[in-house]
C-alpha cells in the first residue's frame, strides 16, 4: 500500500474533511498537550519527586551522626558546612567477625554473578526447548513450570535446606553454592517463562531454514537463537541481578557461616541490635547501589528494547 | 543433482484434517517442476514434507531411489529458499551464504572461494559484509538464493520466492531463476500461487486442488489439453470461458452442439478430436471456449452484448454476456449458473468494438473443449 491510499484511509484524512466536525474528542485533546510542556513539566515534576528520598538519603550520609538524629536532612541545604564523610569511613573500616566490609562487598558479587547467570543461562535453554523442540507432553511441562511462579519462595525454604543438608547433596558444594542454587531455582520459572514468550516469537522460518542448512539443534540455539535474544537476555539479566543482589533472606538462611554472608547480611549487622547505629545505614546503602547503577547504565538500551521486543513484529 | 519420487504421499494433522489424501509424483533428474494451486490446496505442505519439516502420515518419499521418510531436514541434502527469505538476521550476508558449509566443516579456504564465486555470480560482491536488515527485497531474495546454491545440493526447494518483490523485479528475477536452474542443472521443486509463474518457469508443472493432484504437464499441453474443467479454468489468464451446451447430434463424422441461440457444427479434425462427445447425444455438456478462440477466425459464431472493451496495446479484450449459463469447478464440485454469463474474448487491436453494442464472435472449432458437467473431467482432449 502506498502512503497516499493509508493518509487517504486513515481518520486523519477524514477529520480534514470540512463536512466532518473537525474538533478532537477529549482524550485526543488530553494526549496531545501531554506530547507537549504541560506533559513535559508533568514528567520533570514525577521524576524529581521519585528523587527525593534518594537525595535525602545521600545527603544525610554525608552529615554528622549528631545531626542526622537531631533534624531533618533538608536542613543540610542552608548550612552545607558540616558535610563529613566519617560515616563512610566508619561503614568501610567496620569489621565484622574478623573481616572488613570489602569481604562483604566481594561476598555478594561471588552470590550475584552465578545467582544471576545461572537461571537464565538454563531457562534459556528450556525455553528454547518449549517453543522449537517437539516432544511429548511438552505443553504439560510447561504448565507445570507456569504453575511453580505462584509458589512463595518462604514455603520452599525450610524443604530446600532439608535437601542441602540431606544425603544425596555434595558437602563439596556447601555455604555459597547453596545459595547460587537457592536463586536459581526461585528465579527459574520467571526466566523460562519470559525467555520462552521471547524465543518463542522468533521468526519460525529462520529457525527452519537452519534446519534445513543442517543445523542441529545445540547450533540452532548457540548460533542462532541466543544472539536473537540478546535484549531479553539482557533486560532479564538486569531483573534478576537486582533481585539477587539486594536480597537477605535467601543468602541469610543458605549461605551458612557469617563469613560467607553478603552485604545485605552486614548491613543488618552493622545497625546494630538495637538499630543504634542507623545513621551507617545511608553510607552503607549508598556503597551498596554502586555496582547496581552501574549495571542498569550499562544494560539499559537492552532493557527499554528488551521489554518491547516481540510485542511487535519485526 | 537426484530424482524425487513421492508414491501415495499422505498428510493428516493431528487434528483428523486430511491435508493430503494420497499424491503420487516423480520429477526427473535435473527438471523444474512446479506446484501450483489456489491457497490452500497443500502445495506448501508437500513442499515441507520433501523438506522434512512436516512429518509423512503415509506413503513413501525417494530421493535418488533411497527412502527418506524418517530423515530429518539436515540428513537429505537439500536446499529451500522460503518466502520470507528466512535470512539469519544476527549475521552478514557472507555468513549466511557460509553457515551451510561451516557447518560441514569445509575447508575455510574453499567456503571463502565459492562464497565469493556465488556472491559474483548473483551480484552481491558489494553487500557480502552487510547484515540482511540493510538489504532491499531484491538482494535479501539473492541471499536466499545465494544460500541454497552455494551448496551444491541434490534438490532445490522454493516456497514461493518472489512474492514479496514488486511486479516488475518479480518478472526479472523469474527469469534469472529460470537461467539459473538451467545452468546448475539440480532437480527444482518451485511452489506458486501464480500460474503466470508457473506456466514461465516450470519444465512440468503439477496443478493441486483440495490436496489433490489435477494435472502434470508441460506448460503448453496444461494450457492446450487441460484434462480437467479445473485446470482449464485455473490455467490462462484471462481464464477459460466455460458455458453450458448441448450435444445436439453426432453422425457421419459430424457432431453438432447448441450453445445459447447457435449451433456449432465439428466436422473432420475437430470432430475426431472430440469423438467422446457420441456418448453424449440429447445430453448436457461445459462448453470451454479460450479467449483468443473466440473473436479470430473459425467456423463457428456465436452472438454477445459487450460490456466492457480493454485496450491492452497487444490485444483487445472484450467483456461480454453470452447467452448460456456459466459453468465452474467450486470446492464441492462442478456448479453450473443460471441465466447468461459473461465471457471475454482476445481481438485483434486493430478490431473496434465498443460497449453496449451486439457482436457475432466467430469461434475456432479446432480449439474447442468439453467437459462433462457432473465430473468435470475433459471428454476428448
Amino acid at each position: 500500500m502506498n502512503t497516499a491510499d493509508t493518509a487517504t484511509a486513515s481518520p486523519v484524512g477524514q477529520l480534514a474533511d470540512p463536512a466532518v466536525s473537525t474538533r478532537p474528542g477529549f482524550s485526543t485533546r488530553v494526549v496531545r498537550s501531554l506530547d507537549g510542556g504541560v506533559g513535559k513539566l508533568a514528567v520533570w515534576l514525577l521524576a524529581a519527586l521519585w528523587t527525593i528520598p534518594t537525595l535525602g538519603l545521600f545527603i544525610s550520609s554525608i552529615r554528622p551522626q549528631q545531626e542526622i538524629r537531631t533534624n531533618g536532612w533538608w536542613n543540610w541545604i542552608t548550612d552545607p558546612s558540616q558535610t563529613t564523610f566519617d560515616n563512610y569511613r566508619r561503614v568501610l573500616d567496620t569489621r565484622q567477625n574478623g573481616r572488613p566490609l570489602s569481604h562483604y562487598f566481594f561476598n555478594t558479587i561471588q552470590i550475584a554473578i552465578p545467582g544471576a547467570l545461572i537461571p537464565i543461562i538454563i531457562g534459556a535453554f528450556a525455553a528454547y526447548a518449549f517453543s522449537w523442540m517437539h516432544f511429548k507432553g511438552r505443553d504439560t511441562m510447561f504448565l507445570f513450570v507456569l504453575a511453580l511462579l505462584v509458589v512463595p519462595l518462604q514455603m520452599c525454604l525450610i524443604p530446600l535446606l532439608r535437601f542441602f543438608t540431606g544425603p544425596f547433596y555434595p558437602d563439596a558444594l556447601q555455604g555459597i553454592p547453596m545459595v547460587w542454587f537457592a536463586h536459581s531455582i526461585f528465579g527459574m520459572p520467571i526466566c523460562i517463562f519470559l525467555l520462552r514468550n521471547f524465543i518463542g516469537s522468533l521468526p519460525g522460518e529462520v529457525i527452519e531454514a537452519a534446519r534445513v542448512d543442517g543445523a542441529g539443534h545445540l547450533t540452532i540455539f548457540t548460533r542462532l537463537v541466543l544472539p536473537l535474544s540478546v535484549p531479553a537476555l539482557a533486560s532479564l539479566s538486569i531483573f534478576q541481578f537486582l533481585w539477587v543482589w539486594n536480597d537477605l533472606l535467601v543468602a541469610k538462611v543458605f549461605a551458612g557461616r557469617q563469613t560467607n554472608h553478603p552485604m545485605t547480611s552486614a548491613m543488618l549487622n552493622m545497625v546494630g541490635d538495637r538499630g543504634q547505629d542507623w545513621h551507617l545505614l545511608t553510607a552503607g546503602g549508598f556503597v551498596m547501589m554502586i555496582v547496581p547503577l552501574i549495571v542498569f547504565l550499562s544494560l539499559q538500551r537492552y532493557f527499554v528494547r528488551g521489554l518491547l521486543a516481540g510485542s511487535v513484529k519485526g | 543433482m537426484a530424482t524425487l519420487q513421492l508414491q501415495n504421499l499422505q498428510k493428516r494433522y493431528d487434528n483428523g484434517y486430511l491435508a493430503i489424501p494420497g499424491l503420487d509424483l516423480e520429477v526427473a533428474d535435473s527438471e523444474f517442476l512446479v506446484l501450483v494451486g489456489p491457497s490452500g490446496c497443500g502445495k506448501s505442505t508437500v513442499l515441507r514434507m520433501i523438506a522434512g519439516l512436516e512429518d509423512i502420515s503415509d506413503g513413501d518419499m525417494l530421493i535418488d531411489g533411497v527412502r527418506v521418510n524418517e530423515k530429518g531436514p539436515q540428513e537429505r541434502d537439500i536446499a529451500m529458499v522460503f518466502q520470507s527469505y528466512a535470512l539469519y538476521p544476527n549475521m552478514t550476508v557472507a555468513d549466511n551464504i557460509a553457515f551451510a558449509m561451516k557447518l560441514r566443516k569445509i575447508d575455510k579456504a574453499e567456503i571463502k572461494r565459492k562464497v565469493a564465486e556465488t556472491a559474483e555470480l548473483l551480484e552481491l560482491t558489494p553487500v557480502l559484509d552487510r547484515k540482511p536488515g540493510q538489504l532491499s527485497g531484491g538482494q535479501r531474495q539473492r541471499v536466499a538464493m545465494g544460500r541454497a546454491i552455494v551448496r551444491e545440493p541434490k534438490l532445490f526447494l522454493m516456497d514461493e520466492p518472489l512474492s514479496n518483490l514488486d511486479a516488475k523485479l518479480r518478472v526479472q528475477t523469474r527469469a534469472e531463476i529460470s537461467k539459473l536452474q538451467r545452468r546448475l542443472g539440480v532437480t527444482t521443486v518451485y511452489v506458486t500461487h501464480d500460474q503466470v509463474e508457473a506456466m514461465t518457469m516450470g519444465d512440468r508443472v503439477c496443478v493441486l486442488r483440495l490436496g489433490q493432484l489435477m494435472q502434470v504437464a508441460s506448460p503448453a499441453e496444461l494450457y492446450g489439453s487441460p484434462e480437467n474443467l479445473f485446470v482449464a479454468q485455473f490455467i490462462g489468464s484471462p481464464s477459460m470461458n466455460v458455458v453450458l451446451g448441448k450435444v445436439a447430434a453426432a453422425q457421419n463424422g459430424t457432431i453438432t452442439i447448441d450453445v445459447a441461440a447457435h449451433t456449432l457444427t465439428l466436422a473432420d479434425a475437430a470432430a475426431a478430436r472430440l469423438a467422446g462427445l457420441a456418448d453424449y447425444v440429447g445430453r448436457d455438456i461445459a462448453v470451454g471456449i479460450r479467449p483468443e478462440a473466440l473473436g479470430g477466425d473459425g467456423e463457428g459464431r456465436l452472438d454477445v452484448d459487450v460490456d466492457l472493451v480493454e485496450m491492452l496495446g497487444s490485444e483487445l479484450l472484450v467483456h461480454a454476456t453470452i447467452a448460456a449459463p456459466a459453468v465452474r469447478m467450486t470446492d464441492t464440485g462442478v456448479e453450473v449458473g443460471t441465466g447468461s454469463s459473461t465471457a471475454i474474448a482476445s481481438l485483434d487491436p486493430r478490431e473496434s468494438a465498443r460497449a453496449g453494442e451486439r457482436l457475432t464472435l466467430a469461434v475456432d472449432l479446432n480449439r474447442l473443449h468439453a467437459f462433462d458437467v457432473e465430473s468435470g473431467e475433459a471428454i476428448g482432449r
